[in-house]
Parts: C-alpha cells; structure tokens; sequence
C-alpha cells in the first residue's frame, strides 16, 4: 500500500475538486515544481490511487431525466452463475453502475432512462429478462453528492 | 440546447472516458481537435458539462471496506431530510450521499480500514445521525461495473 505525505494528500483534494488541474497549475497552487507535481501525480495514478477522471454531466438536457438505483436477488443463486448475470447485466447500455453486494440484494444497479416510460420499458424488457433475476426493488435518484471522503 | 451528431459522439466517448487527452477524444469522436474544442467550449457554457474531478481508489489508500448504507428518516419531522445530510456531511468516512424517491429516503456511502473501525464509525457516528427510522447496510463484494456513460 502506497504511502501519502501531507503535499500527496493536498494533491488529492484539490484534483477532488478540480481533476482539469495541469501539473503546472497543481504545482503553483502547492509551492512545486511542475516536473515534481507531474511525478507526485504520475505516483498517485500508478498506484491506482488516482483511478481516472468523472465529469458532472447534466443528464436531463442530454434528455436521460431519470436515474434509478435497483436493488436486485437473484432467485435461483445456485443454478445460473453469477457470470452469466453480470454478463448480461453488462451488456445493457442503459445500465451505468453493477456492484455485487452482501445484504438485502445481491445487486445494486444504476440505471438511466429518457423518463419514467422509457424507465417502465427498460426494466421490463432488459431488467426482468435477466438470467436468474428475482426480487427488484427501485428507488428514483433525486439528489446525490460526493465528497472528499478521509483525505478533506 | 439542441444537440447534433458530432455533440453525441463526443460526449458518449467524453463521458465514458473524461481523463483521455484531447488528441484521442477527437479521434474517437471522429471530429478535429478545433471541432472538439469549440463544442466542448459550447456544452460548458451551456452547462451541459461541469466540472471534472479525480476519482479515489479509496481500496489501493487501505480502505478495505466499503458499505452502502440505506435509510428511511423519520419524516413527521419536516427538517429531518436536511438535518440527517448536514449531519453525514460532518462524518469523514462519508464518501457518498444521495436521496431518493422510494422505500429509501436517503443511502449514505460508508468507507472503513476494516471491520473493526467499520463498526467504530457504525456505532459512534452513523447511528448517531438524526431523525433515523431504519437503516440496512449492503457490504460491497465487488464493483463489476462503475461508469457514467450515457446510450447517447
């Protein structure tokens, strides 16, 4: 496990808040140099610790105006392969998010639709359709928010 | 704002990829870098696209779990809503916070070193949270899929 110093954690929050942030820029902003910020950055992204870039995208003016997580079980674990659901699942391009989970359900999906029809013809013709698939439950997304986590 | 091919192009590839350089945004996009320069200047002002920001491997940083935590509030209460999220906002473990329109009310992103300071942040700051009616957790086995790609 990679170990951070205080100049690596700054490096976090402030690509947390802005990821457009050149090396140039980082490196004024934390008193470096901008080969010294581009390799602390470069240690960072090698590690995994910096795991890529997300962009806050206005969904419903791209006409995409409802996300909805589900909460899905499986109803018959022991016969079809997790496998061949979470490749099915994959493949739906509707579907942003799969996570398998210990709990409740067995999986958590997030999914996107022009409304609440489109919503209606996604999770009957592709969700229900799924190998294996049992109990589903949906909750509508409203508000969501990230934040800076252990490192603010 | 109306949208045309070349916008869809470069935002279904943008989207699913926000940390590619420019040079291969626009190759993928099928578009020059001009082009690519000037619709994504044109989006951003429309505030079709906001900020960018890093994504945190918060596993490869020793944060070997991670919870989703699902809570319906205590709704007679008309400030519960806004008082429960002022609160989670206080709490560093916190790494997510969405509402919801459903059975669940609010779901809270919890990460942790491991079970034993899982339970720690459990028990002192999370259950301490205001207005809880009923929470159920989901432990996280396996993210399959994490993107915010759009079927554009």
């Amino acid at each position: 496990m990679i170990d951070l110093d205080d100049l690596d954690r700054a490096i976090l929050r402030a690509l947390s808040l802005d990821g457009s942030l050149s090396a140039g820029e980082l490196g004024r902003r934390l008193g470096l140099s901008q080969p010294g910020a581009w390799r602390r950055v470069r240690r960072l992204e090698e590690a995994g610790v910096l795991a890529g870039r997300r962009v806050d995208v206005d969904r419903a003016a791209l006409g995409f105006g409802v996300t909805v997580f589900l909460g899905v079980k499986l109803a018959t674990k022991g016969r079809v392969s997790l496998e061949d659901f979470e490749r099915a699942v994959m493949a739906i391009p509707e579907v942003q998010v799969v996570q398998h989970v210990l709990g409740l359900f067995d999986y958590r999906l997030r999914v996107v639709a022009r409304d609440i029809a489109d919503f209606e013809r996604v999770l009957r013709r592709r969700i229900m359709t799924l190998p294996g698939v049992g109990q589903v439950e949906a909750n509508v997304l409203l508000t969501e928010e990230r934040r800076m986590g252990p490192i603010g | 704002m109306q949208f045309d091919d070349a916008d869809r192009r470069i935002l279904r590839h943008y989207l699913a990829d926000p940390g590619l350089a420019r040079a291969e945004l626009a190759e993928r996009a099928g578009v020059t870098q001009a082009t690519l320069w000037r619709r994504l200047e044109r989006l951003t002002e429309g505030g079709v696209v906001g900020r960018m920001q890093a994504v945190i491997d918060w596993r490869k940083l020793g944060y070997a779990v991670e919870v989703s935590l699902r809570f319906t509030l205590d709704k007679t209460n008309p400030r519960a809503f806004d008082e429960f999220i002022a609160a989670a906002r206080e709490v560093p473990e916190v790494v997510g916070i969405e509402t919801f329109l459903g059975r669940v009310d609010v779901r809270l992103n919890v990460i942790a070193r491991d079970m034993a300071q899982y339970q720690e942040v459990y028990r002192r700051r999370i259950l301490a949270l205001p207005h809880i009616a009923e929470v159920e957790a989901l432990m996280l086995i396996a993210t399959i899929k994490d993107g915010e790609g759009l079927p554009l």
